[in-house]
């Protein structure tokens, strides 16, 4: 096929997922760098163009950099946590142990739920009083503590909640990438006298390098990306102590109708996320080229 | 050394299933409260009579049939979609010498790290100017060029041979017939990998359906799950779980039944 006939073909087998792609993916990222730079609409006062001004709000307010602060937090706790139970989840069923079928199975359930249903099941342990942990806080002595309603532990409450919808989810990737490995490795190091603690640390844990790469870039993502439960559960609440920057978006956007300084904060969302791109770009590409 | 070198695998199995105990201990909790009467929600007792009143409560305070329909339609609609367009533009990247190809892949993998989820502002903005708020169809579009789709199937398609390819043209096959009747089959596994995992993502949405629809009979089942809850928060603990448990069964219920084929299709999306 000439290149002239190839060029054609390929676009109009590529074009309906293109405009598609065009339509709801580039064009709003660009869309919102756009709109960022101009005032929100109101009744009888059109959009004008203010420059950096929306950006300059945001500096100066305190929420976001509430939300900010939340969702970096929110990261460094959920992300170790979830990939470190990941990774142990998937040593230990990838090492038959006894009822592994079971053990599969009960690591990887919450990953199936939606986020809005793990968020009501939670609701009850999180309960004042009524709930699961101030009963068992209660028999050891303890009163009622409001989990959600108070500003110190709403975050921690999320962070527990997304480990373990998350961790099954990670457990997967780990999965598959401890199937492809070679048995011959274990018996090698078997034979060279080599314990199973030197084995992990020496040959199965650089080994699963790339793998951690990917999941981490992926947990990133995800941190600040899924932010159902925060929005069904607290509404970023009390006094934005559980805002993540998400959340925060879609309150400023969809509560305040403020699109303009919702747009200006997407900008931040896009530059993190696009950051996590380029760090993927450039580090985890190379693997392919050392496989 | 010596201590580290020899964790007893004993020990290790009942580690491993401590951690599933554990892990699986609030679905467990949210069965127990679901099947039986409101009084029994946080005390556990041998006794306790099973009911299904708080799923009959649950199903005549919120139409959840409608919900129940809605989701189906929004991810038998995702679904269709996805699977034609990927399979096109997979088609395309895997077997054309295009100009501009590497550009346009590269546009495609934006949407890997860029998804439709943070842009909720301007997709709105845009579902508003076509005049589609409020409709399945809104909650569908932005997902189905998948850009996951794209690429999973492009490499399915990259690493079956060629010959076949040529075998079917030179019987007269042209590149359409050959994809459909050559390519499709072949990539059965793949194409089962992806419907579940997009199956499983799009019952389980939440944030844009909640943003773009606003009535009864467009809402998915996730976020009228939501609606119900916070009307009856604090009323009926039962109920809410009922109402969870039931607002995840089908897709739970598909998961248990084909619990090692969802896991193989995850496991396989994920390997890249």
């Amino acid at each position: 096929m000439s290149r002239a006939k190839a060029t054609i073909y390929g676009w109009l087998l590529l074009l309906p997922a293109f405009v598609l792609l065009l339509a709801f993916t580039h064009w709003p990222a660009v869309a919102t760098l756009h709109a960022s730079l101009y005032s929100t609409p109101k009744r009888n006062r059109p959009s004008v163009f203010v420059g950096l001004e929306n950006f300059e709000g945001m500096v100066d307010d305190p929420v976001f950099w509430q939300a900010m602060y939340n969702n970096l937090l929110y990261a460094l706790g959920t992300i170790p946590a979830s990939v470190a139970l990941a990774l142990l989840m998937a040593l230990w069923v990838n090492e038959k142990l006894a009822g592994q079928a079971w053990l599969r199975l009960a690591y990887f359930t919450p990953t199936v739920l939606p986020m809005i249903a793990v968020a009501n099941i939670w609701l009850f342990f999180y309960t004042p009083d009524y709930g699961l942990i101030d009963q068992i806080v209660r028999a050891f002595g303890f009163g009622a503590t409001n989990w959600l309603g108070n500003p110190d532990t709403v975050l921690y409450c999320m962070m527990v909640m997304t480990v373990w919808k998350e961790a099954g989810f990670f457990m997967i990737f780990y999965l598959a990438a401890l199937q492809q490995m070679s048995p011959n490795l274990a018996e090698a190091a078997a034979i060279e006298g080599c314990g199973r603690w030197t084995f992990f640390r020496r040959v199965t844990l650089p080994l699963l390098m790339p793998t951690t790469l990917f999941v981490l870039v992926n947990a990133v993502i995800g941190a600040f990306r899924l932010v159902d439960h925060i929005v069904a559960l607290t509404g970023g609440g009390p006094n934005n102590a559980s805002h993540l920057l998400l959340s925060y978006i879609f309150d400023v956007a969809f509560r305040y109708w403020d699109t303009a300084y919702g747009a200006a904060l997407t900008v931040v969302l896009l530059a993190i996320l696009g950051g996590t791109a380029l760090f993927q770009f450039l580090v985890l590409e190379k693997r392919i080229h050392y496989r | 050394m010596i201590a580290a070198r020899g964790i007893p695998r004993h020990l290790e199995t009942l580690g491993a299933w401590v951690l599933a105990v554990v892990w699986i201990a609030p679905l467990v909790y949210c069965v127990w409260t679901a099947f039986h009467p409101p009084e029994f929600a946080s005390r556990f007792a041998l006794t306790a009579p099973l009911t299904l009143d708080n799923f009959r409560k649950a199903w005549d305070s919120a139409p959840f049939a409608q919900y129940f329909f809605n989701t189906f339609a929004l991810v038998s609609l995702v679904l269709a979609g996805q699977l034609v367009l990927v399979t096109l533009a997979a088609y395309a990247f895997a077997r054309f010498e295009f100009a501009g190809r590497d550009v346009a892949f590269a546009l495609v993998l934006v949407q890997l790290m860029i998804m439709p989820d943070v842009l909720l502002v301007e997709n709105y903005v845009t579902m508003a100017k076509l005049g589609l708020v409020d409709t399945v169809l809104a909650m569908a579009l932005p997902y189905m060029a998948s850009a996951f789709g794209i690429f999973l199937l492009r490499q399915t398609f990259k690493s079956m041979p060629k010959e076949l390819d040529d075998a079917a043209r030179v019987e007269g096959a042209g590149g359409l017939t050959i994809l459909w009747r050559v390519y499709v089959p072949l990539a059965r596994p793949t194409y089962i990998a992806f419907a579940l995992v997009s199956v499983s993502y799009h019952w389980n949405n939440f944030l844009w359906p909640l943003i773009v629809t606003n009535s009864v009979g467009t809402r998915p089942i996730t976020v009228g799950l939501r609606v119900f809850a916070a009307i009856e928060q604090g009323v009926d603990w039962s109920t809410i779980t009922a109402a969870t448990l039931m607002s995840c069964g089908p897709l739970l219920v598909a998961f248990l039944l084909f619990q090692r084929q969802f896991i193989q299709s995850f496991m396989r999306a994920g390997i890249r």
